[in-house]
This record gives structure tokens, C-alpha cells and sequence, in this order.
């Protein structure tokens, strides 16, 4: 459970920056080396490498350390789990927002002023 | 045509904050009384299974204060939030500031967060914003964490566990 938190951390904090999700984005259409992934950028190639580390060290991407062009891919886990933790925070704004939706029909059956407005 | 959220729709527009939007069939006026008089927050508000909400009070108005507190009907075990209006414009917008009482199920959830919820109505579907500004990343990912689903005391054993951490 630590250990997926760690990770969890690691993914949040590499998904906060607009510039890192443009490129997870991309990896997301298919595998691109760091000049491809450097083009729509207006920033240095190593710049954008300190971000490429960033998500590899959050496992959110991989290198391909065989091929001459060290591609980039997506690896889809870590964005999985970060997603999860979130659905369940949605979930429960979710179930108390249902009950709202229950409170307000019984309201309106109640009190027929609140008819829709007319524009 | 402004967009219609049937279901609840989380995301994180920054490191600090977490926005929460939903729409309701309802006029505006009757969410904003859902949302601001407290013998109806007590009938929809948080609280899973098992976790009534014996205290709210809320004095909705600029400098007011609030009090949330929700018991298990099992333990008898306590936690709640309370707080104070920044800005009261009734039917648009609330302004709060609110700090967690951890009570006796612990945790922790550092300087307490700014709430700006607002209200906007068409054609009889109110929209509800949520905008909760936790203040660093690491309160407000404490916040994610707390969950409020899966029970109660699993949620902030796992909050334990994190604030233990660090």
C-alpha cells in the first residue's frame, strides 16, 4: 500500500505540469523520440529531456534502450491507479450529490412555486 | 448552451486544488436553500453508511460560522469540519474556509481549504462548481485520499498511513 502511494505521489506530481501531459498526450498516438517529442515545443531539446525524466522516473513513460533512436512509449499503470484514486473521490461527491438530487425532486413536488423559468 | 454534468465530474486544476462540478433539475434558488439551510445539508451531505450528521450549523452570511460533525451510529466514533462564510451571494456564490476536526478517527488535513462554490442555472438545470483550494499539494492530496467511500475508518487509516510517512 506504501509503496503504491510512493508511486501514486510521483505520478500526481508528473501529471502537474501542462508540458508533461502535452507529451504523454502524444506518446499516447505512439511511440516518439526526444526530437519528434521536442518539436511543438518552444523549448530546448534539454529541457524537455528534464521532463522526459520526470515521467520516466514516475514510470509513467519507457525507453527503448535496444533501439538506436531510444524512443519514448507510454506505460499505462501508474496513470490507471492515479485515476482510480480520483474515481473514488469522485464517487463520493457522486453519493452525496444523489441524495441532493432525491432532497430536490421531493422539494419541487413540495413546493410548486419553483416551476422552471420561463425565458 | 452551457454543458450539462450528469454525474459528478473531479479534476485537479492545479497542485493544490481539486474542482468538483455537477448539475441538478432544479432551479437555482432551491439548490442554493439545499446547499445553505441546515436541516436540508443534514439530509444529503457526505456521511457514508452508518455516519449521520447530528451537528449543522451554518450562520450563512459574511464572517459567519459553520460546524459540520458526523457520528457512526456503530462506535459512536466523531469527526467534522467547521469554518467561516468569506462572501455570501445568494443564489451565485459561497465563499468558505474550512478546517477538519479529526475528532477521534485522526488524521490530519494541515491549514484548512478555501471553498468557492458557484450556482449558475439554464433553462431550469442548475450547475454546481466546486473549487476547493487546499493550499499546498500535500493537504490536498491528504483530502483525495480521505476518499469518504469505502468506510470511513479504512479511508483514514490509509490518511494515517500517509501523514505517518512524511
Amino acid at each position: 500500500m506504501q509503496i503504491a502511494k510512493d508511486r501514486l505521489d510521483r505520478t500526481f506530481m508528473a501529471l502537474a505540469d501542462p508540458t508533461r501531459r502535452a507529451i504523454l498526450a502524444r506518446l499516447a498516438l505512439g511511440e516518439a523520440t526526444v526530437t519528434e517529442l521536442a518539436e511543438p515545443f518552444e523549448i530546448s531539446q534539454p529541457a524537455i529531456s528534464k521532463h522526459l525524466k520526470i515521467l520516466e522516473r514516475a514510470q509513467l513513460i519507457s525507453v527503448e534502450k535496444d533501439a538506436q533512436r531510444r524512443p519514448r512509449k507510454l506505460v499505462a499503470q501508474p496513470l490507471a491507479e492515479a485515476n482510480e484514486w480520483l474515481e473514488r473521490y469522485r464517487e463520493a461527491w457522486e453519493a452525496s450529490y444523489e441524495r441532493l438530487d432525491g432532497l430536490l425532486e421531493e422539494l419541487q413536488r413540495a413546493a410548486p412555486r419553483h416551476k422552471p423559468k420561463k425565458k | 448552451m452551457s454543458a450539462v454534468f450528469e454525474t459528478t465530474q473531479v479534476t485537479q486544476p492545479s497542485e493544490h486544488e481539486v474542482k468538483a462540478v455537477r448539475s441538478f433539475k432544479a432551479p437555482r434558488d432551491l439548490v442554493y436553500k439545499a446547499y445553505t439551510t441546515p436541516e436540508l445539508v443534514k439530509r444529503w451531505m457526505l456521511g457514508p453508511p452508518g455516519w449521520p450528521m447530528p451537528v449543522c450549523e451554518m450562520d450563512v452570511r459574511v464572517g459567519g460560522k459553520f460546524r459540520w460533525r458526523w457520528r457512526s451510529n456503530d462506535e459512536g466514533k466523531e469527526f467534522g469540519f467547521h469554518g467561516e462564510f468569506k462572501e455570501v451571494n445568494a443564489p451565485a456564490k459561497l465563499v468558505h474556509v474550512e478546517y477538519f476536526d479529526p475528532g477521534d478517527v485522526g488524521g490530519d488535513m494541515g491549514e484548512g481549504a478555501i471553498i468557492t462554490t458557484e450556482f449558475s442555472e439554464d433553462k431550469g438545470i442548475t450547475t454546481l462548481t466546486s473549487l476547493m483550494d487546499f493550499g499546498n499539494k500535500r493537504a490536498r492530496d491528504a483530502a483525495v485520499a480521505t476518499g469518504m467511500t469505502d468506510g470511513m475508518e479504512q479511508s483514514y487509516q490509509l490518511l494515517d498511513g500517509v501523514l505517518a510517512k512524511r
